[in-house]
């Protein structure tokens, strides 16, 4: 299981969180949302090494996170993507996934040099599982042009093809649905949920209302840097601090 | 197509002193050689994972100058004495990579200048050891078990050796998961973390193995124009390098050969040509000229024109539905 505990940024003298704690449970969806600047990608950041927090700790299966490169978190599992679309923008669609493929491969410089035979058949599995994952999200007829010259929403499909090439455990995906046109965002969701079907776990930041209260087993409401509300989507929906934060103090009093 | 290209270059390569009328035609194609080595040295940093060194002659020098002081101080013979050179020199690149590690681009520039900034000065002032400016003359030819390889001929077999080890080692790191986490750090930093790549120990290992390619061409140099001296930790030589790199395509594994031949037969074709005045002219009015028609190098581009012409064939039977 991911857990933050009290986890604190402070930019100089801004406060983006403020302990920050909740628990994103095995094999569930859950998501965080809140107003613009409430901290959701400033979260993601520190979960996933990005960012030092100034305080607490984020641990996953007991083992702590806080502090270790983001290599090194994502070889414990813990995957994430951008809010900024973030590929390799001159390789193909199947080398992006094939480069993403990386910790999955165990050749070493030594057995590289030498040309072992054995990596001759580790890198046939590796070129068959990165087509594979190609297929999943749906770009199979894309595999061979640059990811940089792809339209917006299908570039944003090869950043979720590389997080998942990594075989995360725990997915943090920032802001899946960012750009995309309706019918994109269905096809995400979907995804999304094919990926809490192989037992991944999914942590998500997305500000489309309907995806997230579509998808989301558990959501978690950011504002002002604090967590102000944790629950099932359609308790949130009603939650009269969340209505608050979204419409403004105006909008709750009237 | 391309396979048979490369065969018949790699015969090409193997007759060639047959072919050439002069030694000195065979000295421009060992110096094509060792700045072959070099070149395909530097371009592992410059071109896979995009950092610029600009101190590459650095690692040259230190490898030159190994090899001269183990053979003639220590009596060393040839063999061993390469083997320690590279070594050193990719122990300098190690400590340079460690360094530089925090320090991306423009420092990353400025450490390795630096760094070849004060090993030439090492050379020029610790009098003792490397005898200052004046150099070490006498370095001896490398022996093959009972032959000497004193004639230019079978120095030049040596140096196409070095070429063929220095492109198997990268075409096999290229080709490999270590080649693909290099390009990616190149590509994009934080995604390439985010799979797990781990910065500190590809970059460094760029570092290194660059570092040692280098020594073994500073080596190969030592012991073939028989004098070492601070000479070879001059700019140009990294300029020379960056060229051929730059020339012939960074990031590609002929490139930089390509631009080692291209850049080493050039001012020697211009020298028999011109005098000196239109020489430099010259050199810089093809280096201008192929920076602005092919900007990303001849080999890529002669890539696209071959793949232009691959995939036009197979777009055509498509273009039937």
């Amino acid at each position: 299981m991911l857990a933050v505990d009290e986890l604190a940024v402070r930019f100089g003298g801004v406060t983006a969180l403020e302990r920050v704690s909740f628990q994103v449970r095995p094999g569930s969806i859950t998501s965080v949302i809140g107003p613009n600047g409430a901290g959701k990608t400033t979260a993601f950041n520190a979960i996933t090494g990005y960012l030092r927090p100034t305080g607490g700790r984020v641990t996953y299966d007991g083992t702590s996170l806080t502090g270790l490169r983001p290599s090194a978190i994502a070889r414990r599992g813990v995957v994430r993507t951008f809010q900024k679309t973030s590929v390799f923008p001159v390789l193909t669609v199947v080398d992006n996934v094939l480069t993403g493929l990386h910790l999955r491969g165990t050749a070493g410089f030594f057995a590289v040099l030498a040309g072992r035979r054995r990596l001759v058949a580790e890198e046939r599995s590796l070129a068959a599982e990165a087509s594979a994952i190609v297929d999943f999200v749906g770009l199979t007829h894309r595999r061979f042009e640059a990811a940089g010259a792809l339209p917006y929403g299908e570039q944003r499909l090869v950043e979720l093809a590389v997080a998942l090439a990594a075989r995360p455990r725990v997915l943090l995906l920032d802001e899946p649905g960012a750009g995309m046109t309706g019918s994109e965002r269905i096809v995400v969701s979907g995804l999304i949920r094919r990926i809490r079907e192989q037992g991944v776990t999914v942590l998500l930041v997305e500000h489309d209302m309907r995806m997230v209260m579509g998808i989301s087993d558990t959501v978690i409401v950011l504002s002002g840097g604090r967590v102000i509300a944790e629950g099932a989507p359609a308790a949130i929906q009603a939650h009269p601090e969340v209505i608050r934060a979204y419409l403004g103090a105006s909008a709750g009093s009237a | 197509m391309i396979r048979a290209g490369g065969w018949l270059l790699a015969v090409a390569a193997l007759t060639l002193p047959f072919w050439l009328q002069s030694p000195y035609h065979v000295h421009v194609a060992i110096m094509a050689g060792i700045f072959g080595v070099l070149a395909m040295s530097l371009n592992l940093l410059l071109g896979y994972t995009g950092q610029l060194s600009l101190g590459h002659a650095a690692f040259f020098g230190i490898g030159a100058y190994a090899s001269a002081l183990l053979t003639l101080k220590l009596e060393w013979s040839f063999w061993p004495a390469l083997a320690v050179a590279v070594a050193l020199a990719g122990i300098a690149g190690f400590f340079i990579g460690r360094l530089a590690l925090k320090l991306r681009g423009a420092y990353f520039v400025l450490v390795t200048i630096s760094f070849a900034g004060v090993i030439s000065l090492i050379s020029v002032n610790w009098i003792e050891l490397t005898n200052g400016p004046l150099g070490l003359p006498g370095v001896p030819a490398p022996e093959l078990g009972p032959w000497s390889l004193r004639t230019k001929t079978a120095y030049y077999y040596l140096v196409l050796a070095a070429v063929a080890l220095s492109y198997l080692v990268c075409r096999r790191l290229v080709r490999s998961r270590i080649g693909r986490a290099l390009v990616a750090l190149r590509e994009n930093e934080a995604l390439a973390e985010s799979i797990g790549v781990d910065v500190t120990h590809y970059l460094v290992l760029a570092a290194v193995v660059s570092a040692a390619m280098a020594g073994l061409g500073g080596s190969l140099y030592a012991h073939y124009t028989r004098f070492v001296s601070p000479e070879v930790f001059l700019f140009t030589y990294t300029v020379t390098m960056v060229i051929m790199v730059v020339a012939g395509g960074k990031g590609t594994l002929a490139g930089p050969l390509v631009g080692a031949v291209l850049f080493t037969a050039l001012p020697e074709a211009l020298r028999a040509a011109a005098s000196w005045q239109w020489q430099m002219l010259a050199y810089g009015v093809v280096l201008v000229l192929l920076v602005f028609l092919l900007p990303r190098g001849i080999v890529p581009r002669l890539g696209e024109t071959l793949a232009g012409r691959h995939s036009a064939a197979a777009v055509a039977p498509a273009a039937r539905h």
